[in-house]
């Protein structure tokens, strides 16, 4: 008798877990043992280029990591470039959705063209700025700012760090504007309304009543917007290709140079391990401000 | 309607446009240098006024472009298809009978989608050596596919949870199979939450430019590394390149303003509706 519940038991529980198998497989195969790979790896020494270059290495990989310059410059590059582009882009993202929040017009029209920036392939969006806005002989910018004595001004080699940033920031206002104007859209008007009947001025309704509504909205945005901006890679290649010298590589460069230019396997698995260490840390912030977004959302 | 209201309205107004022109004229410039000649895409100072031709465009089509438009096109589709056939029923075991620990199920999805590339690109690259599958677009559509299974199981769940659970009970004591309870409730009443998971499925593949880089090189190349043959910009081709970009960008850029609801519903991971 009690086999029998059991065994009925043991069905539900299989009927119930058949369908998420095969997904669940298929992400486990492909992210994990990889890892475990990528793991294993990094204690070896082996470039692909040198046939019978495979020895076991220990720590040297880490080590190497530790003292080594270009790794210092490129996670150094890699903060610059996230928290600029993101800080930025809020920033801006925040001042456009509330503009698109108010009475203007043309609302509709103005959001879709705000929207494409975010759309355009990135490797697209990079070239038409490099080749046709910023190029100092026939590039657009060069030539409206020849007036203040900026003419000749080689953006991509003299500031490339700026220039990087600026097609990102270009690229990631709209997400951050798309998100907060769906938290302004979800705000009740007669609030705001009677708080400005009630004597409140608009910077004072802006702190008191936007700004606490819109943040969990900012948070989402800037928390995903960093795990993307981390991994920063197309824009990178485009416009600069880590140049000049180190100053534009970050992370996800060097391990591209590091592996499918030097093909040094076991340093690429090295700091590939490391990136994981610190993109889980990101990403833990990041999907728990999403599951409290979702118990907001369950709530209402 | 006075005029103290339509004044601010006006300012506001003009401040707006002023923003988005700022915003929107790269993309502007992108599609306006494509319709110029060479001599006038590389002209100093910029040519601003001009007889528009498609002649570049023309050129681009004609040329050897539309084979990596074609494998752009196998990789979105094919792996977009894959995210939602494998994504569906996992979402349902997730929120509709979920399994036990679900939430821990649901985690380790999510968590693989941000994972850095660099956690498994080496064994990977070495995977795809061995296999000789370097250069082969059905292995970059599975790459795809893995890259957007974790959000496409994360965004069908949300809109699943949204679905009535008497539907569900009713078609349950009406004897309906798992795969009719599918094809027949889950579908029809997804079909939203479908469309937006394939749109950002496509946009991400469409648009993913470090595993085409280097994971493919002749064969199998997407339409970004079409344009990457532009980067030396030794030769003067910036009407052709504008007009490459343009044609490589316009599925992705159509399909978000189609469905603009949709896209942000994807982006936050079905968190804003």
């Amino acid at each position: 008798m009690r086999a029998t519940a059991a065994s009925a038991l043991g069905r539900e529980a299989w009927a119930r877990r058949l369908p998420l198998l095969p997904a669940f497989v298929y992400v486990f195969l492909v992210t994990q043992i990889p890892f475990v790979l990528t793991i294993y790896y990094s204690f070896f020494s082996w470039n692909l280029l040198k046939p019978g270059s495979f020895r076991f290495a220990g720590l040297e990989n880490y080590g190497s990591i530790f003292t080594s310059e270009s790794i210092r410059i490129a996670v150094w590059n890699t903060v610059l470039l996230t928290i600029s582009v993101i800080g930025i882009s809020v920033v801006l993202g925040l001042g456009v959705a509330m503009i698109l929040n108010s009475e203007v017009f043309g609302k509709g029209l103005m959001r879709t063209l705000m929207i494409a920036p975010f759309l355009i392939m990135p490797t697209a969006g990079a070239l038409i700025w490099k080749d046709t806005l910023l190029n100092p002989l026939f590039g657009l910018l060069p030539y409206l700012l020849s007036p203040f004595g900026l003419g000749r001004v080689d953006w991509v080699n003299q500031y490339p760090m700026v220039t990087v940033v600026t097609v990102e920031v270009w690229r990631w206002t709209p997400f951050m504007m798309l998100i907060i104007l769906a938290g302004l859209q979800s705000q009740n008007p007669e609030v705001l309304e009677a708080a400005r009947v009630d004597g409140a001025n608009a910077i004072q309704s802006f702190r008191r009543i936007t700004l606490p509504l819109v943040r969990p909205f900012i948070e989402l945005g800037a928390l995903l917007g960093s795990l993307f901006v981390v991994q920063t890679f197309d824009s990178i290649f485009m416009l600069t290709f880590g140049g000049p010298g180190e100053d534009t590589t970050n992370i996800p460069f060097l391990l591209y140079l590091v592996a499918f230019q030097g093909f040094s396997i076991g340093e690429a698995s090295a700091i590939g391990v490391v990136a994981v260490i610190i993109t889980t840390i990101v990403a833990t912030l990041a999907l728990r401000t999403l599951f409290s977004i979702f118990q907001i959302e369950a709530r209402r | 309607m006075d005029t103290g209201v339509v004044r601010p309205k006006l300012l506001k107004s003009a401040l707006g446009w002023l923003v988005v022109f700022v915003f929107f004229f790269p993309v502007l410039w992108m599609w306006l240098e494509a319709l110029k000649t060479e001599p006038q895409a590389a002209s100093s100072p910029p040519t601003i006024f001009f007889a528009p031709t498609l002649e570049e465009f023309q050129t681009v089509l004609s040329g050897d472009f539309p084979p990596y438009f074609i494998n752009s096109a196998i990789a979105s589709i094919l792996s977009t298809f894959l995210v939602v056939a494998l994504g569906l029923p996992a979402a349902y075991a997730l929120a509709i009978r979920p399994v036990k620990r679900s939430r821990d199920v649901l985690f380790f999805f999510i968590s693989t989608r941000f994972l850095p590339f660099a956690a498994s690109l080496v064994p990977l690259y070495l995977l795809a050596r061995d296999l000789h599958l370097l250069d082969n677009i059905f292995a970059l559509a599975l790459i795809y596919t893995t890259i957007n299974l974790p959000l496409g199981v994360w965004l069908l769940r949300s809109f699943l949870l949204e679905i009535p659970h008497d539907l569900f009970e009713a078609a349950r004591v009406d004897g309906a199979q798992f795969r009719h309870e599918i094809l027949r409730i889950v579908v029809p009443l997804i079909a939203p939450g479908i469309a937006a998971t394939s749109l950002i499925c496509l946009i991400f593949s469409w648009n993913e430019f470090f595993y085409a880089v280097n994971f493919t090189s002749s064969e199998a190349a997407t339409a970004p590394l079409f344009l990457v043959s532009f980067i030396s910009g030794r030769g003067l081709f910036y009407a052709k390149l504008a007009a490459a970009a343009t044609l490589a960008s316009l599925p992705v850029l159509l399909a978000g303003w189609i469905a603009q609801k949709q896209l942000i519903r994807g982006l936050t991971m079905g968190a804003v509706k």
